[in-house]
């Protein structure tokens, strides 16, 4: 019905009707799918949320005399130092030289790779210590010096795993608090955490990855990026709904961006207490109406997406792939939710908050004609599914 | 009957050898209920004191000059805990965890979290909690 060429020329001219995720629902049903489809251009979606799989390669430019690091240190991060001479690759949970981590559990975690990333975008000053065996070419030993990311050549935000499309909500079903990567989960089901953004969140308004594939642009906290593959644990091959909502995990998205070009607003180093350092960061991806079954799927609504309730004190931890009950995000959203007859209180990683701010400064940026949609050059698979790890003897 | 109203504030004693039983007399003398969350007071170190007193505007009134004549700083809104807007990130995350509804979803639609420091009984559950240390302690 459109091509991402006429809904580029729309927004090259101005013209673009581009609404949120959020918004397109209600647009949709006082105008019929049909009109609607005719008249909208681009839905734009957003989440914001922790993310472990992620991190930056970094390029310092040389000393003199040269060095070829082989160990190093951000601010007391330990980087990856088994790339060029000067490149790093600073990982979101990497955890600060002599933090006591979880020796005195649970450990505070206040400072890691994540933290190193937000200080970096956010023009703090940081520093970095580096050191190396020597080289005829590369002389230097050692080097300490202090630096900003405008010293920097390049700094690559990569995402190797990001948009999760759907998600575990987490609950404890034993009799002692236990501390997460879901957060801090009471004992006898007291509370439980998800983390999505439910009918804003980018795969979960499409679903079967009719557009959002290998090379789409997308909104990377703030900055223009990509999207590079598919994610990593990217599952397309999973249960749907009729809708063809997954009714866990499934599609992951890899994404990259200059962190130059990047908001500090939308970049957060997270210390989750007891487990661990990550990054929270804010996503945005347009999605093109390109006829009706996009703009259709692209109006799923939070009680029409499907939640698995995994008890984090056994079933996830010893992989028995059993779940507690299901859920949908119209009941989590509403703070409480009943199982077996008792209120649990939820909780929330994901910032509904943000997501919306993002899929709205996108949708401006796109009536702007400061964002063009592209096409993908090679769609993520439908076809694959999650291994697991063997324990073999040999 | 004269209106009771109930205020939340805090003291903050400089370094000083302040030993005299200031809650003692609060009650005693200006006839307040007292209840307090939370407090450190050391001498010779600084101190802090979050309280809410109850009584009417004349008895708090004069309750808060009293204290002031002992050179303690009075705030009249608890800034014991407080929420640093540029970290928060309104994930929510805090919520459940804090037992009088002070950090709360302040708009089903937008989902912003708002901190209502009148109901903060200063337990200090969300600054253990809290992801991006938005909350933060006076002491």
């Amino acid at each position: 019905m459109k091509t991402y060429e006429q809904i580029n020329d729309r927004i090259e001219s101005g013209k673009a009707v581009v609404l949120t995720a959020d918004e397109i629902m209600d647009y949709v049903d006082r105008k019929g799918l049909e009109a609607a489809a005719e008249e909208v251009d681009v839905v734009t979606t957003a989440t914001f949320g922790p993310m472990c799989s992620s991190g930056c390669f970094l390029n310092f430019g040389h000393s003199t005399p040269k060095i070829r690091m082989t160990e190093a240190w951000i601010s007391d991060v330990l980087a990856y130092t088994g790339i060029a001479a000067v490149d790093v690759f600073v990982g979101a949970t990497q955890l600060r030289h002599g933090d006591p981590a979880n020796m005195y559990p649970p450990g505070e975690f206040r400072y890691g790779g994540g933290h190193v990333i937000e200080d970096l975008i956010a023009g703090k000053r940081l520093q970095l210590f580096a050191l190396s065996y020597g080289t005829d070419c590369y002389p230097l030993r050692e080097l300490r010096t202090y630096f900003t990311i405008d010293d920097l050549n390049q700094a690559t935000m990569v995402n190797p795993r990001n948009c999760y499309q759907n998600y575990n909500v987490a609950i404890n079903c034993s009799d002692k608090t236990i501390h997460t990567y879901m957060g801090r989960l009471e004992p006898n089901m007291k509370n439980l955490n998800y983390c999505s953004a439910g009918q804003l969140s980018p795969l979960l308004n499409d679903p079967l990855y009719e557009t959002i594939g290998v090379g789409t642009r997308i909104w990377l906290a703030g900055a223009q990026g990509h999207v590079y593959a598919e994610g990593t644990q990217h599952a397309g091959l999973c249960e749907r709904t009729p809708g063809g909502v997954p009714t866990g995990g499934a599609g992951t998205l890899a994404l990259t961006g200059d962190m130059k070009q990047m908001r500090p607003e939308f970049v957060r180093g997270v210390s989750l207490r007891g487990y661990g350092v990550s990054l929270s960061m804010g996503v945005g991806i347009p999605i093109p109406i390109l006829n009706t079954d996009i703009l259709k799927r692209t109006c799923v609504r939070d009680r029409d997406i499907p939640a698995p309730v995994v008890d984090y004190s056994h079933d996830y931890p010893e992989k028995t792939g059993n779940i507690v009950c299901m859920t949908d995000y119209e009941q989590l959203r509403s703070g409480e939710i009943e199982i077996d007859g008792k209120t649990v209180r939820v909780g929330s990683l994901s910032s509904y908050y943000k997501a919306l701010e993002i899929a709205n400064l996108l949708a401006d940026e796109i009536r702007r004609g400061d964002f063009h949609l592209t096409q993908p050059i090679a769609p993520l698979p439908t076809d694959l599914s999650m291994k697991s790890l063997e324990q073999r003897q040999q | 009957m004269t209106e009771t109203l109930t205020q939340k504030l805090m003291f903050h004693f400089p370094k000083c050898e302040c030993e005299k039983p200031i809650i003692y007399h609060l009650v005693k003398d200006h006839d307040l209920m007292v209840n307090v969350f939370r407090a450190k007071v050391t001498p010779e170190e600084e101190g802090y004191l979050v309280l809410d007193v109850t009584g009417t505007k004349e008895q708090i009134q004069a309750g808060i000059e009293f204290v002031k004549t002992f050179n303690v700083t009075v705030n009249y809104s608890g800034k014991g805990v407080t929420r640093d807007d540029n970290r928060c990130t309104h994930c929510g995350y805090c919520t459940p965890y804090c037992p009088t509804g002070a950090l709360s979803i302040a708009n089903a639609e937008t989902r912003e979290i708002l901190y209502n420091e009148k109901d903060c009984i200063e337990c200090l559950a969300c600054i253990r909690v809290c992801p991006f240390g938005a909350c933060a302690s006076a002491f």
